[in-house]
């Protein structure tokens, strides 16, 4: 299994990575060794096998009822944004 | 009296009690190791003096008024994995190099409850994506058995921390060995709980289905000591069990009469004759103590580091999709569009080992591939999770090798990934199958430690932590200091 570099960008572009001409050989190389790595599953047979959904058997994900427990506190986790203006996330113009 | 940085949290913990040592002391003591090591080791990625003492002041106030518990006052490291408010948390990442978490993750909170001081956050690999601690944006780890040599990883700053006595104790997280693999290389009790039985909530995540946190310590007793504050149902994870916590402390003292090891024949395939050595050694001295040992075959886990390298980076693909540039962590500067925003800040702000897990993820996960890939990867899984089952019906452990080789030579194997996966050749079962799994020191190959791993059944921590302390009553190879850090 051999990345090709056009195969590359598209992946890059769906992971929204962006990739400088000179770390894209580097990138595809590892790609394709570790894909290779992975080629040695295609050998089972894992015909009438359910593939696992939760490491623990006969666990499912709990629900939890509708209710407002946690406190408004935007102003707080805000402090870690780049940019902010009147409570909200400031990203450069979408719309012209 | 023992000096304080070679005691044990047990020890520590009688003493702090007895009014013999005081938190400030204790505490005092581990910031000045921290100082004079820091340097040669880069173990941590922050240090909070001030916090430390002021939390330790606290512990002495509530030891004095006899409402300390078995922790109180005792210092701890923990990874800088672990969201702990109003400080820095980076997971080991330019990405979040200046993030201050807002709130405690569950593990922090619980622990500081129970008293314990911390004295800051662990250098890690990038996102806990590494198996030697080189992957850090703060730089590689040393081991302080040789410093020439990687921790291991990816929870190699609180390994390295523990191992030269620069914190009795440390937190750590494992999603395919990142406990165990670096408490062999360091020499040191490393225990991953079950899936599930320590909660997720503020652990920033790297493969949801496999993350758990466990703890590093110097002995079997000081980890159950940690365990039991740690684990236990959380609402706040939505695959945290809700199954009460056993008394693990109460657990060490079973006696191994009866005990039915299995020795797992596919541990010893590719194995280096020392390592080897030493597993057979310990194997005997459980023998010695009345455990049987049976051989058991587990054909499919020799498929698991491929079954890993699917589904660990497709969910590190979708979790790390959060990073944008616009909510919190690294913005790339003068952006050109929204698109130009997203690539460049994740491109800019995450390292080369995330950035090929996640485009791993993203190919297998991609249309027309997701059967071969993912849905394969978790069929193989089922059938690893089966042959793990069906040991467990013969046997009520198994034993074997934690790591194929000691502590290796920094920057021999970062020029190809799969080697470097390679390492977690023996302990990525453990995490595919939920299982828990102990690393315990067993004895030197030349100067560099070995883990051997015992794995339990599903919430058998009780009894891996159990077995790992028998064999410490009848060893002394956890107790050894590396030169230099005496």
């Amino acid at each position: 299994m051999s990345i090709t570099r056009e195969q590359l960008e598209s992946i890059a572009r769906l992971a929204r990575l962006s990739l400088s001409a000179d770390e894209a050989p580097q990138y595809a190389e590892g790609l394709s060794r570790v894909l290779a790595l992975v080629e040695q599953l295609q050998g089972v047979d894992t015909r009438s096998v359910i593939p696992m959904a939760h490491p623990l058997p006969g666990q499912r994900a709990r629900l939890r009822t509708d209710e407002v427990k946690e406190t408004d506190q935007h102003e707080l986790y805000q402090r870690n944004a780049p940019q902010v203006e009147a409570g909200l996330y400031l990203v450069p113009r979408v719309i012209e | 009296m023992t000096e304080l940085h070679l005691m044990t949290v047990a020890e520590l913990s009688a003493s702090l009690r007895s009014g013999a040592i005081s938190s400030v002391e204790l505490t005092r003591a581990f910031l000045a190791r921290i100082e004079r090591h820091q340097r040669e080791l880069n173990a941590f990625i922050t240090v909070s003096p001030d916090r430390a003492l002021a939390e330790a002041t606290r512990a002495d106030e509530r030891l004095r008024a006899g409402r300390g518990g078995a922790l109180t006052g005792i210092p701890i490291a923990h990874k800088d994995i672990f969201c702990t408010r109003d400080e820095k948390t980076t997971c080991g990442s330019r990405m979040l190099a200046n993030f201050i978490s807002p709130y405690d993750a569950t593990v922090v909170q619980r622990l500081r409850e129970a008293g314990v001081v911390c004295l800051g956050k662990t250098n890690m690999d990038e996102f806990a994506m590494g198996s030697s601690n080189e992957t850090s944006w703060f730089g590689p780890v040393r081991n302080p058995w040789d410093t020439a040599r990687v921790p291991g990883g990816s929870s190699g700053g609180s390994a390295a921390a523990v191992a030269a006595r620069l914190a009795p104790a440390a937190t750590g997280t494992d999603t395919g060995g990142s406990i165990r693999q670096p408490a062999a290389l360091c020499g040191l009790t490393g225990i991953k709980p079950t899936y599930g039985r320590v909660s997720r909530y503020g652990m920033i995540a790297f493969a949801s289905s496999l993350d758990q946190a466990g703890v590093f310590a110097l002995s079997a007793e000081d980890a159950a000591l940690l365990l039991s504050a740690m684990a236990g149902f959380d609402e706040r994870d939505s695959t945290s069990v809700e199954l009460p916590v056993p008394d693990y402390v109460a657990e060490l003292a079973q006696p191994l009469k009866g005990l039915k090891i299995g020795v797992l024949r596919e541990f010893f395939q590719g194995l280096e004759a020392p390592i080897e050595e030493l597993i057979r050694t310990a194997l005997d001295a459980l023998h010695a103590q009345g455990a049987v040992l049976k051989e058991v075959s587990l054909p499919h886990l020799p498929l698991s580091v491929p079954t890993y390298y699917v589904v660990a980076p497709a969910e590190c693909s979708s979790n790390l999709a959060r990073f944008d540039g616009v909510r919190y962590g690294y913005r790339c500067e003068k952006p050109r569009d929204l698109a130009d925003l997203y690539q460049r800040s994740r491109g800019e702000g995450f390292g080369a080992e995330v950035k090929r897990r996640i485009m791993i993820g993203t190919y297998v996960l991609s249309a027309g591939y997701y059967d071969a890939y993912y849905l394969k990867a978790q069929q193989v899984r089922a059938l690893i999770a089966a042959d793990f089952e069906r040991a467990f019906h013969e046997v009520d452990v198994v034993i074997g090798p934690t790591t194929p080789t000691t502590a290796f030579a920094l920057g021999a194997k970062t020029q190809d990934p799969v080697t470097m996966y390679l390492n977690d050749i023996y302990t990525i079962g453990a995490n595919l199958a939920g299982l828990p799994a102990l690393s315990v020191p067993c004895g030197f190959a030349g100067e560099l430690p070995v883990g051997l791993q015992i794995v339990g059944p599903h919430f058998a921590e009780g009894r891996l932590l159990n077995v790992a302390h028998q064999y410490q009553r009848e060893s002394d190879w956890h107790l050894r200091v590396p030169r230099g850090f005496g």
